[in-house]
């Protein structure tokens, strides 16, 4: 081992450190720790202007209720909209990874890679657009037949919106908009099964189902789970498509119906910090670091899942 | 392997003896039959309650899947209905996931058609309170503020790539690798917050520039040119750097002069990509640079109009000509669609174009 190893590693007293590499190597180096600055500034930053809402008396905060009482409602809706979404999204996306990586006939399989890939690269705010314009109208059928048949769920309590701007047509977006974030990862992990373990499935008398559900399956679950929650972290800070589409205003209710609903963290800053002055605008900005501390939890979990994953599968 | 020809084993059309049953198979279209079937049920059953497409496509993926699962299980029996039945959802799946993306750009192309004429391109809004005007200023607003974003971030992302491929170990290059991925999912209002709180740091409260919505959209932009930079450079042989550094190349310029030109087309897909991802973006600048209705095309002096931004109040604050302002925000969205777009099948040109010739 030594006696190979020896003649490709050079002493490194010898080498001669010119000014230029001195320079190239070191801007590299400082770049790539200005990225970790920015990323502590970000925080930093945010917490400086959000002192001010943290410690005003509560009397002063928009709503009376003091900081907690003002996003608390906002960060309800904010985790109905993304776990609806993502209720919606994951197990279309997984139909639609399978489907591209084993179903569709090779030839175009790629090409229906890169339309879906298409979802991902529409600006939100055209999705806002949609939704008001298209989606919201088309469930109102739907909110009127739910609040009719099924208001015994706390979720389609009602009285329904007669405008279709709720929380179900917010969640039915997103879900649209994290659809491909999460079938993208799901379609690598499937494409990645081992070939061996599909074959043996399929050379034992296993149907195309089966040998997805052995071979398959368990294989790309962490990586599904992984893509899910990085399609949680989109939803969770999306805001033009849900300022947009959404009628909000309302306190914490689980209607998901109503023509009232509670907003989002995000789209409640795009909103209101336009016009927002003084004390006003360092609120937004402390709902806004709830938002980032709840969103970087969730891609932190989602990486650590994924990097895991990497370390101890045979795919790298 | 063994050719057909070479095979000792001829395949006969007789069932196998023994035990095993003869395998019953449904007729090479019957499941597609099926499906079809069902759907027309379903179709016929939307529209004895009163037609609606909704209705029919919910229907009909529902009763197809069915009669595809129950026609499968009589013939065919229990494994192979299940598998029939998966295959139609998951192809009902993909085609559900369709509906959306074909709706969208219908809408869009139907709606911003109206106003997708010369005056759109050479108006701006100053001064236009009804009908007439355009996005003149917005799209140059956010040519300026996107430009300005690509050269404070690719610099750095690249840096940060070559550093991640080239140079990095350890503890610092996993720290970099982490919080890079983990910087991806930053939700954009929170980088155009963050871009405020620096320049109101900096400069005083109701600070509004159109260098904020740049640095607001670098802090998106950065973590994805570093993350298709480093996949594109992990690509570049190792032979060519070795060959290099055997000719006595200092490594610097082997990176500068070997590896980057090795990998130009994959780094100009990545950075166009990357540009495709914020040319979109709403949120930050609405906090950041605000709009105007004039032309200013300094980012360093007030605010400025973008066409994110100019979409947005046209659709949410219309004035009293309503319908002006719908169509204005419609085609606004149409232009952002079709800039990205264009910037999507650029990046794949630029792939196809400047791909290394391998001499093979």
């Amino acid at each position: 081992m030594t006696a190979t190893k020896a003649p490709t590693e050079p002493p490194k007293q010898r080498v001669v450190r010119r000014p230029g590499d001195r320079i190239f190597a070191g801007s590299a180096k400082g770049s790539g720790i200005f990225i970790l600055l920015v990323l502590a500034g970000v925080a930093a930053f945010l917490i400086s202007e959000a002192i001010p809402a943290l410690t005003a008396p509560s009397e002063d905060i928009p709503g009376g209720e003091g900081l907690a009482g003002y996003v608390g409602p906002l960060i309800l809706g904010t985790l109905l909209g993304a776990v609806l979404a993502l209720l919606v999204a994951t197990p279309l996306a997984v139909g639609i990874a399978l489907y591209i990586t084993y179903y569709a006939p090779r030839r175009v399989a790629a090409g229906m890679g890169y339309v879906i890939d298409l979802l991902a690269a529409i600006p939100s705010v055209v999705y806002g657009f949609w939704g008001l314009a298209v989606l919201a109208p088309t469930l109102v059928p739907f909110h009127v037949w739910a609040a009719d048949h099924l208001s015994w769920i706390p979720f389609f309590a009602g009285p329904a919106s007669a405008s279709g701007r709720t929380m179900l047509t917010v969640g039915l977006v997103l879900a649209v908009m994290i659809l491909p974030i999460i079938s993208a990862i799901a379609r690598e992990v499937f494409s990645q099964a081992p070939a061996l373990h599909r074959e043996a499935a399929l050379a034992l008398g296993a149907t195309r189902w089966e040998m997805i559900k052995m071979a398959v399956l368990p294989y790309g679950k962490s990586g599904v789970i992984a893509g899910a929650m990085l399609g949680l972290g989109r939803a969770l800070g999306e805001t033009m498509a849900v300022a947009i589409v959404l009628s909000g205003g309302a306190g914490a209710t689980l209607n998901l119906i109503g023509s009232s609903n509670p907003s989002t963290i995000a789209s409640n800053i795009a909103l209101r910090f336009p016009e927002a002055t003084g004390l006003g605008v360092n609120v937004l900005i402390a709902s806004g670091l709830v938002l980032f501390v709840i969103t970087l939890a969730v891609n932190m979990l989602a990486r650590w899942i994924v990097n895991r994953r990497a370390d101890f599968s045979g795919a790298n | 392997m063994s050719t057909e020809t070479q095979s000792p084993v001829r395949v006969t059309k007789e069932p196998p003896s023994g035990s095993i049953r003869p395998r019953r198979r449904l007729p090479r279209f019957a499941a597609l039959g099926l499906y079809v079937a069902g759907i027309a049920l379903g179709a016929l059953l939307s529209a004895l309650t009163g037609f609606s497409i909704a209705l029919t496509v919910i229907y009909g993926a529902i009763l197809g899947a069915l009669a595809v699962y129950v026609g499968s299980r009589v013939v065919e029996g229990r494994r192979k209905a299940t598998d029939r039945l998966v295959t139609a959802l998951v192809t009902t799946a993909f085609a559900v996931a369709m509906v959306p993306l074909v709706s969208l750009v219908y809408t869009v192309l139907d709606k911003g058609l109206a106003r997708f004429d010369g005056a759109f391109f050479s108006n701006s809004m100053f001064r236009v309170v009804g009908e007439g005007g355009g996005a003149y200023h917005a799209i140059l607003g956010t040519v300026v503020i996107t430009a300005l974003a690509a050269v404070i971030s690719v610099p750095i992302g690249l840096l940060t790539a070559i550093y991640l491929v080239e140079y990095g170990s350890g503890r610092l290059k996993r720290a970099i690798t982490f919080f890079v991925d983990v910087m991806t999912g930053i939700p954009s209002i929170v980088a155009g917050l963050f871009a405020f709180a620096l320049f109101t740091l900096v400069f005083g409260n109701d600070v509004r520039l159109g260098v904020m919505g740049a640095v607001a959209l670098s802090v998106l932009m950065i973590p994805v040119v570093v993350r298709s930079c480093e996949e594109v450079l992990k690509l570049v042989p190792n032979e060519l750097r070795e060959a290099s550094y055997a000719l006595g190349v200092p490594k610097w310029r082997t990176v500068v002069k070997v590896v980057l030109p090795t990998a130009v087309a994959g780094l100009g897909t990545g950075i166009t990509l990357a540009v495709a991802r914020v040319v979109g973006e709403t949120a930050p600048l609405l906090v950041t640079v605000g709009l105007i209705t004039g032309t200013n095309l300094n980012p360093f002096d007030g605010r400025m109009a973008t066409l994110p931004v100019f979409a947005f109040y046209q659709l949410t604050q219309p004035g009293t000509a309503t319908q002006a302002f719908l169509d204005r925000a419609w085609t606004a969205a149409l232009v952002l669609i079709i800039l990205v777009m264009v910037l999507n099948v650029v990046a794949r040109l630029i792939s196809r174009l400047f791909a290394p010739k391998t001499g093979r």
